[in-house]
């Protein structure tokens, strides 16, 4: 069996916050803040090894098992429904999942409704529970300017400050979902390190306990 | 003729292996037809790990569809005997979508069906032999069992609500304990109550450190004294024993002991089972029933590894080779159990034991 936990951290800045918090927690790994282009680094002593990956990929290399454990916001794991364990809530990289259109939009619920969204399946789960029919175009970015060239009604997105829904005189209609950043972890990888894998999970909560 | 121990593949050993077991303990093999009538499905959907399904329509139209379960197959074509108890295993393809490719996929299945009068040495026997099963594939492997009846005397604790109680379950399912107390929270359960689930959530571990546990936390459940007998009766298996009570199946069709096995290296369960009474009530059926199958395409990452040559002898031979010694070596080299390959040249990255040229 392999001896070191392998952690997937999503890159970019949540990231490079999350990592504190395991630095914090005691699963420090210097190398890691060393300018330079590497994607895996390992402390033999802590018994941890990271990686870094393109967040949305986070959950796909924890539910096969490349990685034991990773960060995943709510959002990617609540699109992609990954068979894995959700521990901790780390209470960072906090947002919201929110339907938004513009400020005088007034549902006719005669018609379907057509949402763009980067979301397929949260937008459908949520408007399945409403009993409301809609027509979902999936984009892959800048889903905003979607409502706004009359692609779509309303859009269904992450909203952090709203501020990029102001530019474009957008605003939230109705909010489905908190989101942010949870520690997960492969379900047989826990079995065979649970002991490392709660005690990295314990650590992680006492982080957020005195942050 | 003899078949050799080089010419199976360690899946096929694995399924000789396990064919082997279930025969030493009295299961009669179940062969079925590849397909069934769609509507068996349908009524059954939410048994099924998906319910996308391959149909077509037979010669008199009507819709049949090519099975993506055994189980539903052996109940519906088995005869009800609640007084008795019929022991049957199966090595069957079933064909499903594949959660990554979204495409449909074959896949080799491989397990035990115990119908009719279940009592509690049934029980332990499958979970022995799951146990057992394991043990074939990996020395490092874990058989993680949970007592539904433990998991749904916690729920009527908690809330009397179905919804809320799927709900629960669900997180339960994702040892999301915090999503657990935000659930509570919303729907205005008591700290205390909800700190009672969150501590039967959490727990897993070697099972006499649970059930002490479980005896502190829920006294009064009476599924623990069953359960107990359970687990002192699989002793012989203790160090590949967990309880756990983060369930995430259907517990609309199973009940008490469900569980499921791991092997170190592949990422997902590789075995499933349990008791699934209540699915046998739904189809009509008077007699209890517990199984499990073997999940033999999640081994492809472990068994794969295995093979250090593609082939044991290399021979190689040319034009002015005669054909009758030729023949003859080959024939030689065969005879004497190991493999070999007659080519005029070395193809690129064949791995072999030794070369000969002749």
């Amino acid at each position: 069996m392999d001896k070191f936990v392998n952690v997937a951290l999503p890159k970019g800045r949540l990231g490079e916050k999350v990592y504190s918090m395991f630095e914090k927690a005691g699963y420090e790994c210097p190398s890691i803040r060393e300018p330079n282009r590497k994607l895996i680094f390992e402390n033999p002593e802590a018994g941890v090894r990271y990686f870094w990956v393109k967040p949305s990929d986070v959950a796909i290399y924890v539910e096969r098992g490349a990685a034991d454990i990773g960060v995943a916001g709510k959002d990617i794991l609540l699109e992609y429904e990954p068979d894995v364990f959700e521990l901790l809530d780390l209470n960072v990289g906090k947002c919201r999942m929110a339907v938004a259109g513009p400020g005088d939009f007034r549902d006719d619920p005669g018609r379907t409704l057509i949402v763009a969204t980067k979301f397929s399946n949260i937008a459908s789960t949520y408007y399945n529970s409403l009993g409301r029919d809609i027509d979902i175009i999936h984009l892959n970015g800048s889903i905003e300017i979607a409502p706004i060239l009359g692609l779509s009604d309303v859009i269904v997105d992450i909203v952090e400050t709203g501020a990029t829904l102001k530019e474009n005189n957008l605003e939230v209609l109705e909010n489905i979902v908190p989101i942010s950043a949870r520690l997960i972890s492969n379900k047989a990888s826990f079995r065979f390190k649970s002991d490392k894998i709660e005690e990295i999970a314990a650590g992680l909560a006492e982080v957020i306990k005195n942050d | 003729m003899k078949t050799s121990d080089y010419t199976l593949r360690d899946d096929e050993k694995i399924i000789f292996a396990l064919r082997s077991l279930f025969e030493k303990y009295g299961y009669e093999q179940y062969k079925m037809v590849k397909f069934e009538e769609y509507d068996l499905y349908v009524r059954n959907k939410e048994f099924l790990v998906s319910d996308n399904i391959i149909t077509f329509n037979d010669t008199s139209g009507k819709l049949m569809a090519l099975k993506p379960d055994v189980t539903l197959s052996i109940i519906k074509n088995t005869k009800d005997e609640p007084d008795g108890i019929r022991k049957v295993y199966y090595n069957e393809n079933v064909y499903r979508v594949s959660k990554s490719s979204k495409a449909f996929r074959e896949l080799m299945q491989v397990g035990i069906e115990c119908m009719g009068n279940i009592d509690g040495y049934c029980i332990s026997e499958t979970l022995s032999l799951a146990a057992m099963s394991l043990k074939l594939i990996s020395e490092a492997s874990i058989l993680s069992i949970t007592d539904l009846d433990v998991i749904s005397y916690v729920i009527n604790l908690v809330t009397d609500d179905s919804r809320l109680a799927s709900e629960l379950l669900a997180l339960a399912g994702e040892k999301n304990l915090h999503g657990i107390a935000a659930l509570c929270a919303e729907n205005g359960i008591s700290d205390e109550k909800c700190g009672l689930f969150c501590k039967v959530v959490a727990l897993h571990g070697r099972p006499g450190a649970v059930i002490e546990s479980l005896r502190e936390i829920i006294p009064g459940c009476p599924a623990l004294i069953p359960l107990s007998e359970t687990v002192r009766s699989l002793g012989e298996y203790e160090d590949m024993l967990e309880l756990d009570f983060s369930y995430s199946g259907n517990i609309k069709y199973y009940n008490g002991i469900v569980f499921k096995g791991y092997v170190d290296g592949v990422p997902a369960c590789v075995l499933s089972g349990g008791q699934y009474d209540k699915l046998m009530a739904k189809m009509g059926r008077k007699s209890k029933a517990i199984g499990f199958a073997v999940y033999l395409d999640e081994l492809e990452k472990i068994l794969s590894r295995g093979k250090q040559y593609d082939v044991d002898t290399l021979l190689i031979y040319g034009d002015s080779t005669d054909r009758k010694a030729l023949t003859e070596k080959v024939k030689e080299l065969a005879q004497s159990g190991s493999s070999v390959l007659a080519l005029r040249k070395v193809p690129p990255k064949l791995r072999y034991r030794q070369l000969i040229e002749i």
